[in-house]
């Protein structure tokens, strides 16, 4: 892929919409194109959170695995979604498996590349920070309202 | 005790007197347990008489595969090994462990322990001796002792044989444990036969084995025969048709759980279990608790099981190890790899059992060389 | 030549007796804990004067005519009249168990596996974590704590349940809440307004506590899946795989490391644990379906 079709991949990915197009090029600098097969883990509980993706096509699922359960899934997600937040966050750990259940088309960050060109541009971080917050948003409201079991009548 | 075999002595026994060792054991109250051609396949049965024995036949074993065939000579033990071992005898896969019967109390517990009969195991290999003496250390140990199997070990007398052949499933060489017996034995016999002599090379490797031995019909040997048994043995290492390389094997295994020819032997793999009912060495079992019709009376039976059985690591509502996969893993695993840190020794005497009777014909020397090979890729980059 | 299997486990009791022969133990008390939980007391005196158990260890509890299940011994070890088992109904032998009565009759093999590390916690801050039913298999740590208290450093027990009524042995804990001997910390995930402990994840908790990592040695019980996700928590603490000691479980059915049912990696969980240091089995954790 050259850098001129990275670039128009990044653009046209819906979790970037409205971005500078100045910073454009500052995120081409720390991106590569990436497929991965489905029954590939692509995020690992307790690795380090080197990336991020932007997912154009493919589904991943979200999950935890507990022995004698198999693997409980919270969340799906696909082409238009990005995946993975700890590489926001202190310590950079993934906190959760993401497991490809058919195949995976992404632009891929470099964390460490994109968390320094944010130090260096605070207005580039704030674009970026405004994007994931509504995201974090909604999944902890998600999430809330599973814990209360909102299914349950009994007390 | 058995002692090795470089300094015992040796004498010659001629084939039409191989019925005198039979009934030399018969007469000192052993059953004798010895192969025989039984639904087309070589299985251990009584033997009564020396001419039950599989006389001129031998078996063609490949991955899967598994044939009875004549030989041109009328060999007593001129094939390799069936599907059944000698753990079928020492580690029965059906026994009762306790009864209890209910009373005014609440219940008490019956021993119903029984004596154990003598057997004598007539051809005993290489790869099944030493697969006895992996299975001394599981069931004979310092921290755990199973008092059946110490009863039948100790009313067991073994007569061994010396292979003449190698099948193409075979490779006790590579684990060294084979294929001339070395040991554990009480007689061994090596089946000398060509145009113009069958007789059996005779050793005792034990005092009662001696002295059985010396109340047979014994000739002295020669030279020859000597050189003609070590050529003998010779052939047969280089027929085997396998081999595993074992060194570096226990960490290339253990550190590769998420190896992709797991995945593509589970692909394969049916979880049938038949590889651990014909491993020698395999030993894991269940319990199962039957009462009677009144209620009044409960056995607890132990049964051979199988690691690749579903509900083998059940765990309040799911399996540990659903997928076989993660079963086919645990069986290779542990045979190569845990058994190690756990018995010192490999799970593995090379006498290619699960090679030839799995039914789609997966040979664990193929899966432990592919595993070493460098593990591919996990993520791709465009 | 020993008779019969024999434990290999060097604790008391267990010298003579044939490990796979049940013996006939009398119930004193049942009672439910929680809505699918019940605790057994049983008397000890068919055991044998030697008999005792070291915090941590589990007997094989047989319910006639049924079958026999691994249940941790969850009482005092001090008390040596009394044996005190939780048991969670989940399938066909401990709903026969739970449906016991005093009086009734259970069949005991133990005890068997290996302890807690209290001794080597002898000096340092004995940082106890327990997810739901997992308090039950390390409350003995805090009897045997309590009873030698000057060895120690701080005690704290963590705590975390689904609900409030899912909380085991909650009038013991509200005892010990106002026990300064010891600190306890609570948390559930969901809860009516009833409850003023916290509400959260228990590995939110572990960061409100002071920590003095390198004086701490951390025992941690209760659903595997929370067992690993408290050890990385710890672990970002500052506490090191070898100062956590953790207690597994596997499918069992003989306990003596004969039928190969509880295979986790190389160890047994019957006689290699259940207790193992996380510096030998968090690595295993981390890879599905071992």
């Amino acid at each position: 892929m050259t850098r001129q079709e990275l670039s128009e991949l990044i653009n046209s990915h819906p979790f970037l919409e409205g971005l500078d197009p100045a910073f454009l090029s500052t995120l081409v600098d720390c991106a590569g194109n990436v497929r991965i097969e489905a029954g590939q883990l692509v995020l690992r509980e307790g690795e380090s959170a080197d990336r991020f993706y932007l997912i154009t096509e493919g589904v991943v699922a979200l999950e935890y695995f507990a022995p004698g359960r198999g693997a409980v899934i919270f969340q799906r997600l696909g082409g238009g979604d990005v995946l993975g937040v700890s590489w926001l966050v202190p310590p950079y750990r993934w906190a959760f498996d993401a497991m490809v259940e058919e195949q995976m088309q992404a632009i891929a960050f470099d964390a460490r590349c994109l968390r320094a060109k944010c130090d260096e541009n605070p207005s580039l971080g704030y674009q970026i920070l405004n994007r994931f917050l509504p995201k974090l948003v909604e999944r902890l409201q998600a999430t809330r309202l599973e814990n209360i079991d909102a299914y349950r009548t009994d007390k | 005790m058995p002692t090795r075999g470089t300094e015992t002595p040796k004498y010659r026994l001629a084939a039409t007197h191989l019925n005198r060792l039979i009934a030399a054991l018969t007469n000192d109250g052993y059953t004798v347990i010895g192969p025989s051609v039984k639904d087309g396949a070589i299985l251990y049965t009584e033997i009564e008489d020396a001419n039950q024995l599989p006389i001129g036949w031998t078996d063609e074993q490949e991955a899967g595969q598994y044939r009875l065939k004549r030989r041109d000579d009328k060999a007593y033990f001129g094939f390799n090994v069936g599907p059944q071992s000698w753990k079928d005898i020492l580690f029965p896969a059906d026994r009762r462990l306790w009864r209890a019967v209910r009373d005014e109390t609440g219940f008490h517990i019956e021993d119903t322990r029984a004596p154990v009969p003598k057997v004598a195991f007539l051809g005993m290999r290489a790869c099944e001796l030493a697969a006895i003496a992996i299975q001394d250390r599981i069931f004979m140990s310092e921290s755990c002792s199973d008092a059946d199997y110490v009863s039948r070990r100790e009313n067991a007398f073994f007569v061994a044989v010396n292979c003449g052949q190698a099948a193409s499933t075979c490779f006790c060489a590579s684990m060294d444990t084979g294929p001339a017996v070395s040991g554990g034995f009480d007689i061994a016999l090596t089946e000398m036969i060509d145009d113009t002599r069958h007789d059996f090379l005779v050793e005792s490797g034990s005092a009662r084995g001696a002295k059985l031995v010396d109340d047979l019909p014994i000739l002295p040997v020669q030279l020859e025969d000597i050189k003609q048994v070590q050529a003998s043995l010779r052939r047969t290492v280089q027929q085997m048709g396998r081999q595993l390389e074992t060194s570096g094997l226990k960490d290339v295994l253990q550190q590769n759980p998420d190896h992709p020819r797991w995945d593509e032997v589970a692909a394969r793999c049916l979880t049938c279990g038949n590889c651990t009912m014909v491993c020698p060495t395999c030993f894991c079992t269940t319990v199962e608790d039957v009462t009677d019709l009144t209620g009044g009376q409960a056995e607890r039976w132990r049964k051979w099981d199988t690691c690749f059985a579903l509900d083998f690591s059940y765990l309040y509502g799911g399996s540990v190890r659903s997928s076989a996969k993660s079963r086919y893993r645990q069986w290779m695993t542990h045979k190569l790899a845990h058994w190690v840190d756990q018995f010192d020794t490999s799970g593995c005497v090379g006498c290619g059992r699960c090679i030839t009777w799995c039914p789609v014909g997966i040979d664990i020397t193929e899966e432990a060389a592919a595993i070493r090979e460098q593990p591919a890729a996990i993520e791709g980059v465009a | 030549m020993p008779t019969e299997p024999t434990s290999n486990q060097a604790h008391t009791g267990m010298a003579e007796r044939d490990t796979l022969i049940p013996v006939p133990v009398p119930i004193l008390r049942v009672w439910a804990e929680t809505a699918d939980t019940v605790s057994l007391m049983l008397d000890t005196e068919p055991l044998g004067a030697k008999y005792g158990f070291e915090p941590g260890q589990f007997n094989m509890l047989y319910a006639f005519g049924i079958g026999d299940v691994p249940i941790s011994i969850s009482g005092d070890p001090n008390d040596r009249g009394h044996l005190m088992h939780t048991v969670r109904r989940v399938g066909a032998v401990t709903e026969a168990l739970a449906a016991l009565e005093t009086g009734d009759t259970v069949g005991l093999r133990g005890p068997f596996g290996t302890a807690w590390p209290v001794t080597e916690a002898a000096g340092k801050d004995v940082l106890i974590i327990a997810g739901g039913l997992g308090l039950a298999p390390i409350r003995p740590v805090l009897y045997r704590c309590l009873s030698e208290r000057n060895r120690f450093g701080r005690i704290i027990l963590v705590m975390g349940a689904r609900e409030p009524d899912l909380i085991l042995y909650r009038d013991e804990i509200h005892t010990w809440q106002s026990d300064d001997r010891l600190e306890v910390l609570l948390t559930v995930d969901r809860a009516e307004p009833a409850w003023t402990g916290d509400i959260g994840p228990v590995t939110n908790l572990i960061s409100k506590i002071d920590l003095r990592p390198a004086h701490t040695l951390a025992m941690v019980c209760g659903p595997e899946l929370m067992m690993r996700l408290v050890v990385r928590v710890l672990l970002e603490h500052d506490i090191e795989l070898e100062q956590i000691s953790l207690s597994m479980e596997r499918n069992m059915k003989c306990a003596v490391g004969l039928c190969g049912h509880c295979q986790f990696g190389p160890d047994f969980v019957c006689k290699d644990g259940p207790v193992f240091l996380a510096s030998r089995v968090f690595q295993r954790m981390t890879t599905r379906e071992i």
